[in-house]
């Protein structure tokens, strides 16, 4: 009994554990450099970025939803943030002033978003879509095109500095796939996220407010996107109006191959953070074995369909 | 002669569960043959087994003689073998007409394009067959369970099936639609179709079986005609033992008033007046489509209303949704738990804890150890058949997953608790269980109000009986004048 229900626990990201064990393996053993400290936390810093929006997008994609913004939230709340930098004001308060405004200027794009998925019945995608386009198109506006430069000092250490030898944002990454993962599996938040993407009718009548735990995920995604487009800003020492640009798209696929299903209600924080991963090492391991930019893109497409495929097979089967 | 079927030795095996181990069973032509037994017996894997939809791992089913192959739902199409389930397989974006001859769309000539018309007839035709009258171009997404039953069973007869299986399908149905049923049951008896009737309803079982067919925990116990046994008989071979009593009657102690409702409308339910007691059960009477799932709708904040007003305990309530109602203390057992009910990927334990989280926390933590407890608690007392609370409810069978949904709401500490069609698809032995349940409820000072299709249960339960008729409140009988007829009498009232 108690085997069973160690299975029943396991099984849920076991496929894709599997999978990104031999990956790191295979890698290991064909490229020397690999394995080394120093790689695995460059790698850890390439894939946070993305892997801190798809902590939020995950909460989104388990309701059934979806949240196409992320892309554009990360270059609009970037640009906002490193603005702000250059009110004068002094560098304690204006870093608090500019990291509050970028993160609520997300979690407000979120708000807006759920508001009208609720409200008005328009699905998500939709409504993401729209403010997809509208934040990027107000990133060029607020801009004139032009990138936001000469930061102030101490601004870069956000997304280049290092405590302990680990970078920042993957220290960043890492708390928030734990508070993450605790909100999911341990609040009644997390629970009633679960119940919404199941059925979302049974869920209302069961007393929960389906409308509020929707907006909630919504506001989720969005903080955290404009949290990776302060990050980006800080590590690129400039707000750019085309950050993140298709960054959705890497972010869904992070979920997706972690297991979680677009249909809602199943899923998991540590299949994503796995999903993550995964495809960052693989971008890094080839790389490192010289494979070609282009054919790169072929490897990585063929990887995201098979984790998917075998995901499938494991569900059939159970 | 060799029988029209004949399934010897099924198995099969779940991981932690073995629900069917080695069972047969024989059909003839022309005969009911009646599956029974508790819930989670194995009766809908054995039917799952014959339709294809599941792959047995042992033993052979012979159709007239001749080994089948039966992989797959196409394989027991050809053979002509049709399945009622018991959780429909409709779609609920098709129409009726789209839904009833799905995969059998008669084409215009030779054309790959849809004759419109042509559907509409033969969906007609297959409704009429039933006599029933739907529009064959609604979503059957729209219908009520009652209605959506009937079109899957005008799914099975448009496609000319020898051997038909009806799991539960009077679950959600009242006399007049079952009478109906059985009409069109003897009909296809007398074309030689062999047809498996399950069902937790035993009085049905008496009326149109020819044999019977006991199975407990996934094992063959008994095989008779209907005739060689009685009721008695029967529930001691479903539940191995002896029931005394099928309904037990409370002593009747009216307190003070509890829930009132005054001139409460919507539109499906017109001006209703109506007073809950502490301490009395309350059966809602009447046809399917009378109202009744609806008015508790509105008492429960799940429809909106268009007038009247709510007093619990004296003080107006005006609940917008259900969660508030939930928190002035009233909970509403919703029909078709898969539905309206069950949340199907969660475990038997967070969909009991779904409505009462706030009880189970430590801090902003859910604390695994209180759920745990009470999930634990209740799936005993109402006999949950699982290894543990962690299954998920997906994997339950029809009755057991009805026990999780009631677990729920009996773990919120509701001041009222309505119930809709509490024992749908619930074994006798079970059913005892929870109308003691009931009674204890009501004894505790909790307003109780059931609704139910089974008007020997609401009269075998209920102190007080209401009853409605297309959504308006046509009657009320008391205690011992309670009987079929006045019933039926209240519940017929505005039709002719
Ligand atoms: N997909 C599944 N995975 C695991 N166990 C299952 C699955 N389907 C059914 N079972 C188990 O098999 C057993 C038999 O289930 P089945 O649905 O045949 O019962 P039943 O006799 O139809 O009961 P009921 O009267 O409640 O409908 C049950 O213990 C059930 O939990
Ligand atoms: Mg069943």
């Amino acid at each position: 009994m108690t085997s069973d229900r160690i299975t029943r626990k396991l099984s849920g990201e076991f496929g894709i554990g599997i999978a990104f064990i031999l990956e790191f393996a295979l890698f290991a053993f064909a490229s020397p450099y690999f394995f080394t400290p120093d790689n695995l936390l460059n790698v850890s810093l390439q894939a946070s970025i993305t892997a801190i929006i798809a902590a939020g997008m995950t909460f989104v994609i388990l309701t059934g939803g979806i949240d196409l913004s992320v892309g554009s939230l990360v270059a609009f709340a970037g640009i906002v943030a490193t603005s702000l930098l250059k009110t004068g004001l002094p560098p304690a308060a204006g870093f608090a002033v500019a990291i509050v405004t970028g993160l609520a200027i997300g979690a407000l794009s979120g708000a807006f978003a759920g508001f009208c998925i609720t409200r008005f019945n328009i699905a998500p995608f939709i409504v993401t879509l729209a403010t997809m386009t509208i934040w990027r198109g107000a990133a060029f506006v607020w801009t004139d095109g032009r990138p936001v430069w000469e930061l102030p000092e101490g601004f870069a250490f956000l997304g280049t500095g290092r405590i302990l030898a680990v970078p920042v944002p993957t220290i960043i990454m890492i708390l928030t796939f734990i508070a993450s993962h605790v909100m999911l599996t341990r609040t009644r938040f997390g629970r009633y996220v679960y119940a919404v993407g199941g059925n979302i009718e049974a869920a209302r009548l069961a007393g929960i407010r389906t409308g509020r735990v929707l907006i909630n995920v919504y506001i989720l995604s969005g903080a955290l996107a404009a949290l990776s487009g302060i990050l980006l800003a800080s590590r690129m020492n400039s707000g750019q109006p085309n950050a993140g640009v298709a960054y959705e798209l890497d972010v869904i696929a992070a979920v997706v191959v972690g297991g979680t299903s677009l249909s809602g209600g199943a899923g998991s924080i540590v299949g994503t953070f796995i999903g993550a991963m995964l495809i960052a090492v693989l971008r890094n391991g080839l790389n490192l074995l010289n494979v070609n930019s282009y054919v790169q893109q072929v490897i990585v497409g063929v990887v995201i369909l098979l984790a998917v495929m075998l995901d499938q097979i494991r569900r059939k089967r159970k | 002669m060799e029988p029209l079927l004949a399934m010897q030795g099924i198995i099969k095996r779940y991981p932690g569960v073995l629900a069917l181990s080695g069972v047969d069973f024989t059909l003839q032509a022309g005969e009911v043959n009646c599956l029974v037994g508790e819930n989670g017996a194995g009766k809908s894997t054995l039917i799952k087994v014959l339709s294809g939809a599941i792959v047995r791992d042992a033993g052979s089913i012979r159709i007239e003689g001749n080994e089948a192959h039966l992989d797959s739902p196409a394989d027991a199409q050809r053979l002509g073998i049709g399945v009622i389930y018991q959780d429909f397989k409709l779609v609920p974006a098709l129409t009726v007409a789209e839904n009833i001859l799905l995969g059998t769309e008669p084409v215009v000539g030779r054309s790959p394009f849809i004759d419109r018309k042509g559907m509409d007839e033969k969906a007609s035709a297959a409704l009429g067959l039933l006599g029933e009258e739907i529009d064959t171009r609604s979503p059957v997404g729209h219908l009520s369970v009652a209605k959506q039953q009937m079109v899957e069973i005008a799914k099975a007869l448009s496609r000319n099936v020898r051997i038909l299986a009806m799991d539960e399908p009077t679950a959600p149905l009242t006399e007049w639609e079952t009478a109906n049923l059985f009409k069109v049951i003897r009909s296809l008896k007398d074309r030689g179709v062999g047809i498996i009737y399950i069902s937790h309803r035993l009085e049905e079982i008496f009326e149109v079986g020819d044999r019977v067919t006991v199975l407990r925990d996934g094992a063959f116990v008994h095989a008779c005609g209907i005739n060689e046994i009685d009721r008695r008989g029967l529930i001691r071979k479903m539940v191995g033992r002896e029931l005394e009593n099928e309904y037990p009657r409370a002593v009747l102690a009216r307190g003070t008033e509890i829930l009132r409702i005054e001139n409460l409308s919507s539109d499906r339910v017109s001006n209703v007046n109506l007073t809950l007691y502490r301490g009395e059960v309350l059966g809602l009477a009447g046809l399917v489509g009378a109202g009744r799932s609806e008015l508790a709708r509105l008492v429960f904040g799940a429809d909106r209303r268009t007038g009247g007003r709510i007093f619990l305990d004296g003080k107006e309530i005006a609940p917008e949704s259900p969660h508030e109602a939930i928190r002035e203390g009233i909970g509403l057992l919703t029909e078709d738990r898969n539905r309206y009910g069950l949340i199907m990927q969660m475990s038997i334990r967070e969909n009991i804890s779904l409505s009462s989280l706030r009880a189970m926390l430590t801090g902003p933590f859910i604390d695994r150890r209180k759920e745990e407890t009470a999930a634990r608690q209740l799936s005993d007392d109402l006999r949950i058949k699982a290894p543990d609370t962690g299954v998920i409810v997906e994997n339950l069978s029809g009755g057991n997953r009805q026990k999780v949904v009631l677990a729920r709401w009996l773990n919120t500490k509701a001041r009222v608790l309505i119930f809709d069609e509490p024992t749908a698809g619930i074994d006798v032995g079970v059913k005892y269980e929870i109308y003691t349940l009931i009674n204890r409820l009501a004894r505790e000072g909790i307003g109780v109000i059931v609704i139910s299709s089974d008007l020997p249960e609401l009269l075998g339960i209920c102190h007080r009986v209401a009853v409605m008729c297309e959504g308006e409140l046509t009657g009320i009988v008391e205690g011992t004048e309670a009987t079929q007829e006045t019933v039926m009498t209240y519940a017929h009232k505005n039709r002719r």
